[in-house]
């Protein structure tokens, strides 16, 4: 079943220099609970892919759909997780994962009750009435991760989640990000520059070329249909195969 | 580090530390008690006048005479009264507008230049158009602090508002935010720290509104003694009235400061 489509879709931003050609002709379906990966080189409209899909910006020609219903506007069946956490340092660590539910006039005692057992389970126990300073990179991550679940969406659009953490932290909280999306069996489209991180997560890696973006190819991974977690696939022969391959086509010239 | 474990190097730092702070506030101190007491000196041996310099002991005597016949505490209530209500409806008033310009790129495009002006004239050119039209009374010394403050105010909170880190707008909009709830989310509590300094800058502005509009139009408050003590040619009531107008903005900058902490507690 299609959770996503994007028909025929481009996208120019008007600037007094003149247009922009951000995003040419992009088609695309994701299915329910798949996990693609959108990868490409920077200013190539990946990011702009994603506020397309979460309604913060209309499509200058095509559509994009969500459970076949067109795109209009900011949706509730979709999260956002952006490139830094933005935790609000005035709130605290359980405030800040309300904020989606307080906008949503939905932070009723059932979803507190929730939002805290999330806290719980996802290691943020008893900090709950911390600041987001107090907080390691990881953690504020969590937190992040947690608010965006905290209204329930479907599909969850990820812009480089991982990219303001250090390497170990990457990898660790990229492994248990990727477990509590699998569990919940969400949607998720993501956006990052880095290959080895599409290809570990990924069910499809989706290349784009440079601006304009366009879809160059679409490759699926095998190893996350078998359920490996993201540590276990960069462990086996087929990864580096699967790296190469996504690397030359990112870098070919049309 | 705990209390046991301090090296005999560390207590000898911490010491050292702890004697250069204060030495610099006895040399504060001194400084303060030295050049009061040379200038006691000089006024009583005639090195300088002391009908025009007016010398410490006549200052002091000229307080307890206000105090006594009980005229401090009223001309001391009617500036701290008058610049407080000043800096609050200035702030108060500098900030909604600063909003309106926010919401509107639109009218706040409209509004620059004539903002521009309005920061770059001197403020206090506006007394005597106050006094005309608002009378020797307290709202002509209100309307003055007001104006010394307002546009400051709505300056530093407007573009305050608009270096908001555009990602945390972008995240609420992304749960469907409306503008308003931008606002009310994320703009005014981020620019809190930015609110604080204006309150800053205000308190000082509009004490410098209160005493130029008691020049101009009243009949009490430190300017009107001010002006008064330098009419009569009484230097002793002018220095005295300049140091109780010393003592009130160090109190009320204090007082800005404690709700700063307050309400800044936890966020670092």
């Amino acid at each position: 079943m299609a959770r996503v489509e994007l028909s025929h879709v481009s996208l120019n931003y008007h600037t007094l220099a003149g247009e922009v050609k951000a995003l040419e002709d992009v088609s695309l379906v994701v299915e329910d609970q798949e996990f693609v990966a959108i990868v490409g080189q920077s200013g190539c409209g990946k990011s702009t892919l994603l506020s397309l899909v979460s309604g913060l910006l209309k499509p200058t020609r095509g559509s994009v759909f969500i459970d076949d219903e067109e795109v209009q506007g900011p949706s509730r069946r979709v999260g956002y997780m952006l490139q830094n956490d933005y935790l609000f340092e005035w709130r605290t660590i359980l405030e800040n994962a309300l904020l989606g539910l307080e906008i949503q006039r939905e932070k009723t005692p059932e979803a507190v009750e929730e939002v805290q057992a999330m806290l719980k389970a996802y290691g943020l126990g008893g900090f709950e009435h911390y600041y987001p300073p107090q907080l390691s990179g990881g953690m504020r991550q969590r937190v992040a991760l947690i608010r965006t679940l905290a209204t329930r969406p479907d599909v969850l659009l990820l812009d480089e989640p991982f990219s303001a953490l250090d390497y170990q932290n990457r990898l660790a909280v990229g492994e248990e990000v990727v477990k509590i999306l699998r569990e919940r069996k969400k949607t998720v489209i993501m956006v990052t520059h880095d290959i080895p991180e599409a290809v570990s997560m990924a069910n499809r890696v989706v290349v784009m070329t440079p601006r304009p973006g366009r879809i160059r190819s679409v490759h699926r991974i095998t190893m996350c249909d078998q359920g490996l977690t993201p540590l276990r696939t960069r462990e086996m022969p087929q990864f580096r195969e699967y790296f190469t391959t996504i690397w030359k086509e990112l870098n070919r010239d049309d | 580090m705990t209390e046991d474990h301090i090296s005999p190097e560390h207590l000898a730092y911490l010491r050292s530390l702890r004697l250069r702070q204060a030495l610099i506030r006895t040399t504060q101190f001194l400084l303060l008690v030295g050049l009061f007491v040379l200038w006691e000196l000089a006024a009583s041996r005639g090195w300088i006048n002391a009908f025009i310099f007016s010398q410490p002991t006549r200052i002091w005597a000229a307080l307890v005479r206000l105090y006594r016949e009980g005229d401090l505490w009223r001309h001391l209530g009617w500036t701290v009264g008058e610049t407080v209500l000043g800096f609050t409806v200035g702030t108060a008033a500098g900030i909604v507008i600063a909003v309106i310009l926010w919401w509107s790129e639109f009218f706040s495009q409209v509004m620059d230049p004539y903002i521009v002006v309005l920061n770059s004239i001197p403020k206090v050119a506006l007394g005597p158009i106050f006094v005309v039209w608002l009378g020797t009374t307290i709202t002509a010394v209100v309307a003055m602090a007001i104006a010394v403050s307002i546009i400051v105010t709505i300056m530093m909170m407007h573009t305050g508002f608009k270096e908001v880190d555009p990602n945390k707008v972008k995240l609420v909009r992304t749960f469907g935010a409306s503008k308003g709830q931008v606002l009310w989310k994320v703009i005014i509590p981020a620019s809190i720290p930015t609110m604080i300094a204006a309150l800053k800058v205000n308190v000082g502005l509009s004490l410098v509104g209160t005493i130029v509009g008691e020049f101009l139009a009243s009949k009490a408050g430190l300017g009107y003694l001010i002006v008064y003590g330098g009419q009569v040619f009484n230097m002793s009531l002018v220095m005295a009235s300049v140091l109780l107008l010393l003592v009130v903005s160090v109190i009320l900058y204090y007082a800005v400061t404690i709700l700063e902490e307050r309400v800044t507690k936890g966020r670092q």
